[in-house]
């Protein structure tokens, strides 16, 4: 199941519903208890929606039969140091969610530093960097061109970057419909079905996760691949992963790999001063990751 | 096939999802017509409250100018969208943490209140067309009307309190929902370039600069092409609102880009290599130079000097075009300048608009354009000057006269 194709969220049909029992007295209330709460929520950062309740009639079968979304806590790890920037998942990642074969569109990415002899700041690259392209030959597949091998590289590593599906997301905070929520098992997603498109989320995020699906007129990201975690398996850039940079489980099980991860490690995440309090943990970052 | 998308030139690092630009021209147009709401509104509240009579001449034009600009607000926003269709969505369940939500809400309401201050404006007009006039006119006249055709002085009276009524409430109304667009911006804390408190207030003033300015360039215009006199107090004392209120938007201006510079948090440095590069000629020489900082001493000049005459209406002119150039300059710089600097803190992009297409300058540019062709449209029909031209204007109608 894709996120596009998911349900309103149980608040909007909540919400629909009484609209259509409060009639015209509900448009003046929104719009009053909009003005108030544009001012105080935003005042007092309460982003994050509260974990919506399975719907009912869905209590441990909901968003589909053998699935309680209000049992897990999902949360992706990254072991940066194992990273070869081989780029499978860049790869898997478009063709199982039919990402836009392109440069400029990434559900997920991975970013090259590289400190050359004698320079202070690393040099960054990604997929969309015009001699990387030249190298993999087209905008379609992707390869990190060999652009340092006459350089004297002091030190040099690969950084996966995804969604980060924050406890606090910015990307919910702004979304003027509620087309984009949390689930309470801990993913964003986004009701494809109710986006206006108009990107202020793409703008809110401070990682540059979201693109806009031209194709589809509306915001795109990366979702964990919830349609594959709820029927139990790995995000596809976890599956294809060689080399485990990548890792993924529930939070709630404290034997999961991330689990461990986070227990054994001492994680970090990407821009923690936004406050958005990611839920994808580092390892092996530099002070000059952004 | 013309292409979805144009990927952003780009130098230094910048997130791969960063090269195609969110934000296009019309975002700027969008704050930019919403800014001359405002100061239009402003003008005109100027005479309907503070009972300024020098602004007796503008006021009712201002307030019509204010609802054409209005009405076409939502068209930039809508022209955006991914799914226009789907736009009534934020009002229909307004995700209440959206700095966003409540645009509807507040552009309906203040909307309705444009549109019914107006019509008590030009309500003794709608009943002259609905009594005398001709044709499909005089029929949606007799609608307007409501079924009063009374315009007896005590019913005008107590037009005249619904006016001051309206227009009390419309003050905070206007400048509410443009200090709301800046801090659409200013809240996000994504962007370096935005993110400050004083983003609402900077939108303000410009907004109320930007207004001002559009009212004395049209007044002049008009009054050239009706070959009348232009009233030298009415365009002394609107020289003076822009005096007073250009200098409080060049300061803020100056202290928001003085303390972000100050402040030198975590990419300064490619904020400052943009500022040096390409937004020098843009910002300081166009923006701040050219359209702010000459008719601020123009003004200066002209108020020191009590210029008067045709010196003063063709100087105070001048300053309102230069004004108005600033103003969207600013939009410009602040909406497209802020994504052009990554959000990655290690790279710039380069937006390259396009000319044709749903969000191209040409679609800009017509949205522009909109509420001028309406307000000539609306002026035919209604006339927004003075009580002795509106007569002169019904002889012109042989059905009315």
């Amino acid at each position: 199941m894709k996120d596009q194709d998911r349900p309103a969220t149980p608040a909007r049909r909540f919400f629909l519903r009484e609209i259509g029992r409060g009639a015209a007295c509900a448009g003046a209330a929104a719009g009053a208890a909009c003005l108030l709460g544009a001012g105080t929520t935003t005042a007092a950062r309460a982003a994050a929606p509260a974990p919506a309740p399975a719907p009912e009639g869905h209590a441990g079968d909901y968003p589909v039969p053998g699935y309680d979304w209000t049992k897990h806590r999902w949360a992706f790890a990254v072991d940066a140091t194992k990273c070869i920037g081989c780029l499978r998942c860049v790869e898997a990642c478009k063709r199982e969610n039919h990402v836009a074969l392109d440069a400029h569109h990434f559900r997920t990415w991975v970013e090259r530093y590289a400190y050359v002899d004698g320079e202070e700041k690393p040099r960054i690259d990604s997929m969309p960097d015009p001699v990387n392209i030249a190298e993999a030959g087209s905008e379609e597949t992707y390869r990190f061109a060999n652009r340092y091998r006459d350089a004297k590289v002091d030190k040099a590593f690969f950084v996966p970057k995804l969604c980060n599906h924050c406890t606090h997301p910015a990307c919910v905070q702004v979304c003027p419909t509620g087309a984009t929520y949390k689930t309470p098992d801990g993913f964003v997603v986004i009701d494809h079905k109710y986006c206006i498109g108009c990107q202020y989320c793409v703008q809110a995020c401070p990682y540059g996760a979201r693109f806009f699906n031209h194709a589809k007129g509306v915001t795109d990201k990366c979702t964990w691949c919830y349609h594959r975690v709820v029927k139990g398996l790995m995000p596809a850039c976890v599956e294809v992963c060689p080399v485990q940079a990548r890792m993924f489980g529930d939070l709630n099980d404290k034997e999961s790999v991330v689990s461990r991860f986070i227990r054994d490690n001492r994680v970090q995440v990407l821009k923690p001063e936004t406050g958005n309090a990611p839920n994808v943990f580092y390892i092996g970052l530099d002070k000059e990751v952004i | 096939m013309v292409p979805l998308f144009e990927p952003a030139p780009f130098t230094g690092y910048v997130y791969p999802n960063e090269t195609v630009i969110p934000w296009s021209v019309l975002i700027v147009v969008y704050p930019y017509l919403t800014g001359l709401v405002a100061g239009s509104f402003t003008v005109s509240s100027l005479y309907h409250v503070f009972g300024m009579q020098q602004f007796k001449p503008v006021a009712r034009f201002a307030m019509l100018l204010a609802l054409c600009l209005m009405v076409c607000v939502p068209m930039p926003l809508l022209l955006h969208l991914g799914h226009p269709e789907r736009a009534f969505n934020a009002m229909i369940t307004p995700h209440l943490t959206s700095a966003f939500a409540i645009f509807g809400y507040a552009a309906s309401f203040y909307t309705v209140l444009l549109l019914l201050e107006n019509w008590f404006v030009y309500r003794p007009q709608i009943v002259q067309i609905a009594m005398e006039g001709k044709g499909p006119l005089r029929w949606i006249c007799r609608i307007a009307t409501l079924g009063s055709n009374d315009v007896s002085e005590r019913a005008l009276a107590f037009d005249h309190k619904w006016i001051y009524a309206l227009t009390i409430i419309g003050i905070p109304a206007a400048l509410g929902l443009h200090g709301y667009v800046g801090f659409v911006f200013g809240s996000l804390k994504s962007r370096e370039w935005w993110s400050s408190d004083l983003m609402p207030p900077v939108f303000l003033l410009s907004a109320v600069i930007s207004g001002t300015s559009l009212v004395i360039a049209l007044y002049v215009l008009t009054s050239l092409a009706r070959r009348v006199t232009i009233d030298e107090s009415c365009i002394k004392g609107l020289a003076l609102t822009l005096w007073g209120f250009l200098i409080f938007a060049l300061l803020l201006e100056g202290v928001e880009f003085a303390s972000l510079v100050y402040r030198s948090r975590e990419g300064i440095e490619v904020i400052m290599e943009f500022v040096k590069g390409p937004l020098l000629v843009p910002f300081f020489v166009l923006q701040l130079t050219l359209g702010s900082l000459v008719p601020l001493l123009t003004l200066t000049y002209l108020i020191v000097r009590g210029t008067r005459g045709r010196a003063l209406v063709a100087s105070v002119f001048v300053c309102s075009l230069l004004v108005l150039c600033a103003v969207i300059l600013m939009r410009w710089n602040v909406v497209i300048g802020g994504q052009e600097i990554a959000k990655t803190g290690r790279g710039l992009l380069d937006y390259e608009p396009e000319l044709y297409g749903r969000e191209g300058l040409l679609a800009a540019f017509s949205v522009l354009c909109a509420p001028m062709i309406l307000m000539f449209i609306a002026t035919r029909i209604f006339s927004p000057w003075a009580e002795e031209e509106r007569a002169a204007l019904l002889r012109g109608r042989p059905a009315l006269a």
